[in-house]
């Protein structure tokens, strides 16, 4: 269960180097904070696991900030009447969003395509709205579930005295708000990572690459379609709750808007910007977005005067003018320019970028292979195994 | 030569399909005995199409029954169709095309042995020897081996009709359908083909085939079936059925213009 395909095992290995020693080589670009680097390694694992969805067999979900959401409520709830043990909250947080991701898949992959997407987005927009109405006993609405003093906190409460003030998640002594948090949630990424990994090269996977490049023809393969389809949808609902609930663990305090469909956009946006179906590239679009809206969105006309006090005064007026409606809040204008150049120049998005640079640089060395084999008749016999 | 084992494996009784006012099949009844080959001829829009389409469970009929070993297939699943032993190859070819041709042959081998769904999500591809070894072989048979890690929407259409019958054959169907497996061939290709079904007839399969080809239809087929209107007008051993008057009328004349 843990052997893997060497080649696999290396891109786990350097995806490991990369997140862990992420608050040493994010530090020239002032994103080495404890609580940036927390958010890049919990997108990230949203990401990965809304892959497994939409990249493996091309359902489009528009909904799953849904599962999000009840991940960070399932582990505030934890944390209020258990324990501020965040692997407790974790496992809460997967409970709950996997029962919630199985009642929506079962109703939605009732359809496919558009109306797929437009049942996960009714799901999601649904539960966002009770959320500040009928349900704000369990979400307490506009306010957001928050801890108080009074939490019941069972398990807690068993071995210690309640203090004086409002407690913090930690892991057996350890605070999850800091470095420590990251780490948690870096070493949870690369878990999920390995398994997105094991599910992708299993033959699991391969009946989802299947449903993706046609579905008919899996069901006339002796293929049922539906259960493979549900399990899919619920893994990545787990994935998104577990991503939620680590939302919560590093920052106990949960809100419905986190349900709102722009989160799910945004996780699309995500997974299209950074490239569909490869397991890294949903990984470099959540870093790319987080990290550009924290930067961007921070940023006002005062910091773009600084960055332009090198042009002449009227010039600098005009460009701070223009640059300013993109920054702030408007940084979205920027995501959105970013988004629309990805899908029209490079519609496979970053990772279609990095192969195209990495082809053209093995061509210049290799002048042999410069004419595409594109005849299938032609095409030199494979040595490898499998050459995927 | 005839074969008269006469032993009925798959049987479309009084079947009716309409599409709104267009009667697509009328009163056909077909009797298919193992092992035989059985082709099934008409003119363009005769409705040969529909009736795998019936057969496989993408349409409901609009009347009667099709029954396969004494189990009715009607109402069923295509994927429990499948399950029971009844592959088809489509009038266009339907692949998994962002696959490779490895994967398109290993999947359905997959279907076969673990059958409609299994939980498989931490084996690794790795220890499937057994089906990468099985997919391998069949994948050299049909002379694919050259391009076996290319993905399959790049091959040729006479290539993609014959990775779908590999596709098929893997499974080791009871009932092959096949829905016109040479057009768009050429005379050599179709020759090949002509060859691989021959030498998988003496594997005992019955198998369906669906021909606009008359040199393919008579160089494989038992008997043949004569479609018109959505109706069966002749049927016979092919010499028999070459010689009716209605047929000539009806089709041959036109083909073999
Ligand atoms: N899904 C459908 N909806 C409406 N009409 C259909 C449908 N499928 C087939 N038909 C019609 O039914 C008739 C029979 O079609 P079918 O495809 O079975 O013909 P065929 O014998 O396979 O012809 P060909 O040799 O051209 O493949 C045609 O008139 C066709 O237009
Ligand atoms: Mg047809």
């Amino acid at each position: 269960m843990f052997s893997m395909p060497k080649k696999d095992a290396i891109t786990f290995a350097l995806f490991a180097i990369v997140v862990l020693s992420m608050p040493i080589w994010l530090s020239p670009f002032g994103a080495s904070y404890p609580g940036l680097l927390q958010k890049f390694a919990i997108y990230a694992l949203l990401a990965v696991g809304y892959n497994i969805l939409f990249g493996l067999t091309g359902y489009l979900s528009f909904g799953h900030a849904a599962f999000l959401g009840v991940g960070s409520y399932a582990a505030v709830w934890s944390f209020k009447l258990l324990s501020m043990n965040p692997i407790l909250a974790i496992a809460f947080a997967m409970v709950f969003s996997g029962i919630f991701a199985l009642a929506i898949g079962y109703v939605s992959l009732r359809r496919s395509g558009i109306y797929f997407s437009i049942l996960t987005l009714a799901f999601a927009q649904m539960s966002y709205k009770l959320a500040y109405s009928v349900l704000s006993p369990i979400t307490h609405g506009e306010n957001g579930l928050q801890l108080t003093l009074q939490d019941p906190r069972v398990i807690d409460l068993m071995f210690m005295e309640r203090g004086v003030s409002l407690p913090t998640s930690s892991l057996f002594g350890i605070p999850m708000n800091g470095y420590e948090g990251f780490y948690f949630c870096a070493v949870i990424l690369l878990i999920g990572f390995f398994i997105a990994q094991k599910i992708t090269s299993s033959p699991f996977g391969m009946m989802l690459k299947g449903i993706k490049s046609n579905e008919d023809r899996m069901n006339y393969t002796g293929f049922n379609t539906k259960p493979y389809m549900l399990t899919a949808f619920v893994i990545s609902g787990i994935y998104a709750g577990i991503a939620g609930g680590l939302l919560s663990v590093t920052d106990p305090l949960a809100g419905a808007e986190r349900m709102q469909w722009t989160a799910s956009g945004e996780l699309v946006l995500m997974t299209i910007l950074g490239g569909v179906g490869t397991l890294i590239g949903p990984v470099i679009g959540a870093w790319i977005i987080k990290y550009f809206e924290n930067i961007f969105s921070a940023w006002n006309e005062s910091i773009l005067h600084n960055v332009f006090a090198f042009l002449p005064d009227n010039v600098e007026g005009i460009v701070v003018l223009i640059s300013s409606k993109f920054v702030g809040e408007g940084w979205h204008l920027t995501l959105g320019l970013m988004f629309v150049l990805v899908v029209v120049f490079l519609p496979g998005g970053i990772m279609e970028g990095v192969r195209r640079i990495a082809s053209w640089f093995s061509r210049r060395k290799d002048p042999t292979k410069d004419q595409e084999v594109t005849d299938p008749e032609n095409m030199p016999k494979p040595s490898s195994k499998k050459g995927e | 030569m005839v074969e008269t084992s006469h032993n009925t494996v798959l049987h479309v009784a009084d079947v009716h399909k309409t599409f709104g006012g267009l009667h697509a099949l009328a009163d056909v009844d077909l009797a298919f005995e193992e092992g035989t080959t059985h082709a099934i001829i008409g003119p363009n829009g005769a409705g040969k199409s529909t009736l795998l389409n019936v057969i496989v469970g993408k349409l409901a009929p609009s009347r009667g029954t099709v029954v396969l070993d004494g189990e009715v297939l009607t109402g069923k699943a295509p994927h429990e169709i499948n399950q029971m032993g009844v592959a088809r190859v489509f009038q266009t070819p339907e692949i998994f095309p962002e696959l490779s041709i490895f994967d398109n042959v290993m999947a359905p081998a997959f279907a076969k042995r673990d059958g409609a769904f299994k939980m498989n999500m931490f084996m690794s591809m790795e220890n499937e020897k057994d089906i990468a070894r099985e997919a391998e072989e069949i994948i050299v048979d049909f002379g694919l081996d050259a391009m076996i890690h290319t993905h399959a929407g790049a091959l040729s259409r006479g290539h993609k009709r014959r990775l779908e019958l590999a596709m098929c054959l893997i499974q080791k169907p009871r009932i092959l359908l096949l829905d016109e497996p040479t057009a768009g061939m050429s005379r050599h290709d179709t020759n090949t083909t002509i060859e691989l079904l021959k030498k998988i007839k003496s594997t005992g399969m019955t198998k369906v085939i669906i021909e606009h080809d008359m040199h393919v239809v008579f160089s494989l087929a038992d008997k043949v079936s004569v479609l018109a209107q959505g109706r069966i007008i002749s049927e016979g051993a092919p010499d028999e059925v070459r010689a009716d008057p209605k047929v000539q009328v009806a089709y041959l004349g036109e083909a073999e213009e």
